[in-house]
């Protein structure tokens, strides 16, 4: 996905997203982001650090008395969840999930992007189309592709019996069978993504200087090659913004598997999220659950960091 | 003659693409389209087979059902207080999320100062904690100062969440502000927080609108938080009330697009009034630096 950072595209990029210069004031910008990183401590600093006191305690809702902290007991929660089959599957789940979601929709917007940029009939309203999927809660969006995916009643069987793919005795469960649950998560979450890292390479795309183009065109490249060597390499700044919006946003994707699947059926679709919510919410397991979200915080930051480290290097904030 | 001969391939080629992506953006668009007619039709056309692709007729009967207009049905969804809540949370939030990412926004767009980069990464890194890990000990917390089921807890909870993306956004709508405006200023006697208000805030009102829709839309359509500190109607917001429609085996689909077209309503103002602030935000700093 990278754009190879020794190309000669890259370097004249890179000098072009030069930095502004910013001016030195003392005492003045800490004053005027004071406010909010002391918002972010009280309302997301102070609470994940409380729920690492608790991820290390046998803490139940209903057993007031189990919120103590004893050193002997103290990763017993970690190792809890080391040995629990169901941690390992729900975190491959996720991890697969993941893969393929974050792959799918660039790959998708990207296509989609170049596809956009040339048409030349009906722009404005092509873009606002483009935009309908923005227009869903991620909640929604799982509602709805429950519907359309219901064996009975949904979109996709009704349409598949009436262009004759199907018989109607055969409607396909695909909420319920492996790996029919996974592909149609996967589907909505792909639709969820697709506006905002289509937009995003749009305008990159169309940002980018005539003339590269007007050059190539002259040494006789074709389409496939002016994408690969000129386009792709270009849009490498834009490409991480979208990845890098997109891994802040990923745990949306817990709020389309709640609605579509919850997990089930029989956990086969269970991932990092839904597990947390049936052990801490369901079984008031607390200390178990906090245990896991310090795992699901530590994997979103790890992915949020890399994409903004490579958004950094390819646009040279500083 | 030569011209000529590029010409029909020209032409042709252009109609494919242009076809093409027709087609697929009408596909993206279609689940839309029948969520919106689905609101309208009469149920028997929803929960029936062989389905009906077009309506024969509209009606508004979902709408009365769920305002409890409609003496024959009683209504179960508490679709008013759930309005009232999303309001309330929303636009709470927003305004002071907005108020302060704007001034943060600010100092990372103008200034050179220690820790420029680690407070904004930290800012942003806090945005990536998901928010079913955030809720657990937020729950914890809330339950003993007696926060949970309470709309202006969720609406703090929410100014948090929303600084980072309208810091994000903001410092990219300020770098766009020419540099010789600022100087200029400068050189009238303005100190640094005259400079900010009199000259560059007004300049960046566009901006701050896009800012203050999207963290309105975050707020509205957040789910992973209001599931957890909510447990019944007093704090609900639409996102969990969505599960009122919801029975062990069955679902009330047409109540549920119904409900889902009134959740749409601020999007759609969205998309058709910021679209293009949006992604001169997001992009910025990629453009021009």
């Amino acid at each position: 996905m990278a754009a190879n950072s020794n190309s000669p595209a890259q370097k004249e990029n890179q000098a072009r997203f030069a930095a502004v210069n910013r001016i030195e004031a003392g005492f003045f910008p800490f004053a005027m982001i004071s406010p909010a990183v002391i918002l972010i401590l009280l309302v997301v600093g102070f609470p994940l650090l409380y729920s690492l006191y608790v991820s290390f305690t046998p803490y139940e809702l209903l057993k007031p008395n189990s919120l103590n902290f004893t050193t002997a007991r103290a990763l017993r929660n970690y190792q809890k969840l080391l040995n629990d089959e169901i941690f390992w599957r729900s975190l491959l789940n996720t991890i697969i999930f993941l893969a393929v979601t974050v792959n799918l929709s660039y790959v998708i917007s990207l296509a989609l992007s170049q596809l956009l940029a040339r048409v030349t009939v009906g722009q404005s309203v092509l873009r606002t189309l483009l935009m309908v999927p923005m227009m869903f809660a991620p909640i929604l969006v799982g509602m709805q592709f429950r519907w359309f995916f219901n064996a009975n009643l949904g979109l996709v069987n009704n349409f598949l019996i009436s262009v004759g793919l199907i018989q109607e005795q055969g409607q396909i469960a695909w909420l319920v069978d492996v790996p029919l649950g996974m592909i149609t998560i996967i589907i909505a979450s792909i639709w969820m993504n697709i506006p905002v890292m289509t937009i995003i390479l749009l305008a990159g795309t169309l940002s980018l200087p005539s003339e590269t183009f007007e050059a190539a065109e002259v040494d006789g490249a074709s389409g496939w090659q002016k994408f690969r060597f000129i386009t792709f390499p270009l849009l490498a700044p834009f490409s991480y913004i979208a990845l890098t919006i997109m891994s802040l946003d990923i745990a949306r994707a817990f709020d389309i598997v709640r609605i579509m699947t919850d997990g089930g059926p029989a956990r086969r679709t269970e991932m990092l999220w839904t597990y947390i919510t049936r052990l801490a919410i369901e079984d008031t397991k607390f200390g178990l659950g906090s245990a896991m979200s310090w795992i699901t915080v530590f994997l979103s930051v790890l992915f949020t960091l890399y994409f903004f480290r490579q958004l950094v290097k390819a646009r040279i904030v500083q | 003659m030569n011209t000529r001969s590029v010409g029909p391939n020209r032409w042709r080629n252009e109609i494919i693409w242009n076809a093409v992506a027709w087609a697929v953006l009408l596909l993206l668009a279609l689940p839309a389209f029948w969520i919106i007619m689905t609101a309208f039709r009469p149920n028997v056309e929803i929960n029936t087979y062989p389905p009906v692709w077009i309506p024969k007729r509209l009606t508004l009967e979902a709408y009365a059902n769920m305002f409890g207009l409609n003496p024959d049905v009683q209504q179960r969804v508490a679709v008013e207080s759930y309005l009232r809540n999303s309001l309330l949370a929303s636009g709470i939030s927003t305004f002071i999320a907005v108020s302060l990412g704007t001034l943060a926004g600010y100092a990372f767009a103008r200034f050179r100062f220690r820790f420029h980069t680690t407070f904004f990464l930290g800012i942003m890194l806090s945005r990536a904690v998901p928010g079913v890990a955030l809720s657990l000990p937020l729950f914890l917390l809330f339950n003993r100062v007696g926060l949970t089921n309470n709309v202006l807890g969720l609406a703090f909870v929410y100014v948090a969440v929303n600084i980072p993306f309208t810091a994000w956004l903001m410092d990219g709508f300020f770098r766009q502000i020419p540099k010789e405006l600022t100087e200029s200023a400068y050189i009238d006697g303005c100190g640094h927080w005259s400079a900010f208000w009199r000259i560059e805030l007004p300049l960046s009102l566009p901006g701050l609108a896009t800012a203050a829709i999207f963290a309105f839309l975050a707020a509205w359509n957040e789910f992973q938080i209001v599931s957890v500190l909510a447990r019944n109607n007093a704090a609900k917001t639409f996102p969990p009330g969505l599960f009122a429609f919801t029975e062990q085996f069955t679902v009330d689909w047409r109540g549920m697009a119904a409900m889902s077209v009134i959740m749409m309503v601020p999007a759609v103002i969205f998309v058709i009034l910021v679209q293009r602030n949006l992604v001169s935000g997001l992009t910025f700093g990629a453009v021009k630096g």
